[in-house]
């Protein structure tokens, strides 16, 4: 087979680096969504971040990627790639429209956005 | 073989005359090499994980819609969800796909108590993984925080016309579909997992044929890779 230059140790080091890798980012990735990192949206970009690394680790060395036929791992870009075409599309739409719900959906869904309106000026008593 | 007729005296299933190697019963007659159909099987398993990745990545963009949306519901939704036991269910997932490419390893240098026993605790992890979602579904169906319109929690922040901003049910919907389907792929790894583990314990995979161990890591890794997404944006981010 391909694996002309199997070497099972070195592999299996290599796996085990991986986990500890992969259990270090999830430690991280779960001590900064406790740190404001001054708005919402930086915290969404350091979780995505974290979290495209440890796919990238995964798909490099758990799912071979990395000494695999490069065939392979553009099939696998491609799929990101038009994921991204779809996200990319979708977010301009919607960033340039007013309203982004069709305005005949029934039921409280065409009540005005929430922005319009204030939070409950008292809150719903609590039951002890 | 390059003739037009069709030699019917030959034996059907005689391969001797194919030039194939007579010692492996898993090479079929239309591939030249075993390394030829273990790569033609592989690619295959890609072009399907990438519709996998299109399917939760619709998914994933319906939730980023939303949530621009209803910045304000989804922040308060997500607290109904317990951080720890995401990190768990994160641990979990990571450790079972170390086991499997062990597993892989195991079946590829030709180990097969070793290939069985690191399939049997994947197929655990996986178990583990389900319920810890089965316990977190519980506590959600008993809060009334489900999709749509069977939406019943109260006491939410924000109200339009006395009733709970739509944002909420809608973040339910999102939640339920994608770690449902999630947990749907969960399932079938494991009946996966254990179908290679019965193959494995047969005796049938060795270091020249070892392709279902293979394309089954491979589904593994991505139904850990999509929990990877999932995680971060539904527990983490407030």
């Amino acid at each position: 087979m391909s694996e002309h230059t199997l070497n099972p140790k070195a592999e299996a080091a290599t796996y085990l680096k991986t986990l500890i890798a992969l259990l270090i980012l999830t430690a991280i990735t779960v001590g900064a969504s406790y740190i404001h990192f001054g708005s919402g949206a930086a915290n969404v970009v350091v979780a995505l971040t974290i979290a495209t690394i440890k796919a990238t680790l995964v798909a490099l060395f758990f799912m071979h990627l990395l000494h695999d036929k490069p065939v392979n791992a553009l099939i696998a870009a491609a799929g990101f790639v038009f994921l991204g075409l779809f996200l990319m599309f979708t977010l301009l739409d919607f960033d340039t429209r007013e309203n982004p719900l069709p305005r005949n959906l029934p039921g409280m869904v065409t009540t005005p956005p929430p922005a319009a309106t204030s939070p409950a000026p008292a809150p719903a008593p609590e039951h002890h | 073989m390059s003739t037009s007729t069709v030699d019917l005296t030959q034996d059907p299933h005689d391969h001797s005359g194919h030039g194939e190697h007579p010692d492996d019963p898993h090479h079929q007659h239309h591939f030249t090499t075993m390394e030829q159909q273990f790569d033609t099987s592989k690619i295959g398993m890609w072009l399907f994980l990438a519709t996998e990745v299109l399917l939760f990545g619709g998914l994933f963009v319906g939730f980023g819609m939303m949530q621009a949306r209803f910045p304000e519901e989804f922040k308060e939704a997500h607290e109904h969800l317990q951080r720890p036991l995401g990190a768990l269910n994160t641990v979990v997932l990571l450790v079972s796909s170390w086991t499997m490419v062990m597993g892989v390893l195991a079946a590829r240098t030709n180990q097969r108590k070793k290939l069985v026993i690191f399939l049997i605790i994947t197929i655990l992890c996986a178990c583990i993984f389900l319920g810890v979602k089965y316990f977190e579904y519980s506590h959600k169906f008993e809060e009334g925080l489900l999709p749509g319109h069977f939406y019943k929690h109260v006491g939410d922040r924000i109200q339009i016309n006395g009733h709970a901003s739509p944002g909420y049910a809608t973040f339910f919907s999102f939640y339920f579909m994608m770690t449902g389907l999630h947990g749907i792929h969960i399932l079938v790894g494991i009946a996966l997992l254990a179908w290679i583990a019965v193959r494995g314990n047969r005796g049938e995979f060795n270091s020249s044929y070892y392709t279902p161990v293979d394309l089954v890591g491979l589904y593994w890794h991505l139904v850990d890779l999509i929990w990877i997404y999932l995680f971060p944006l539904y527990y983490l981010i407030s």
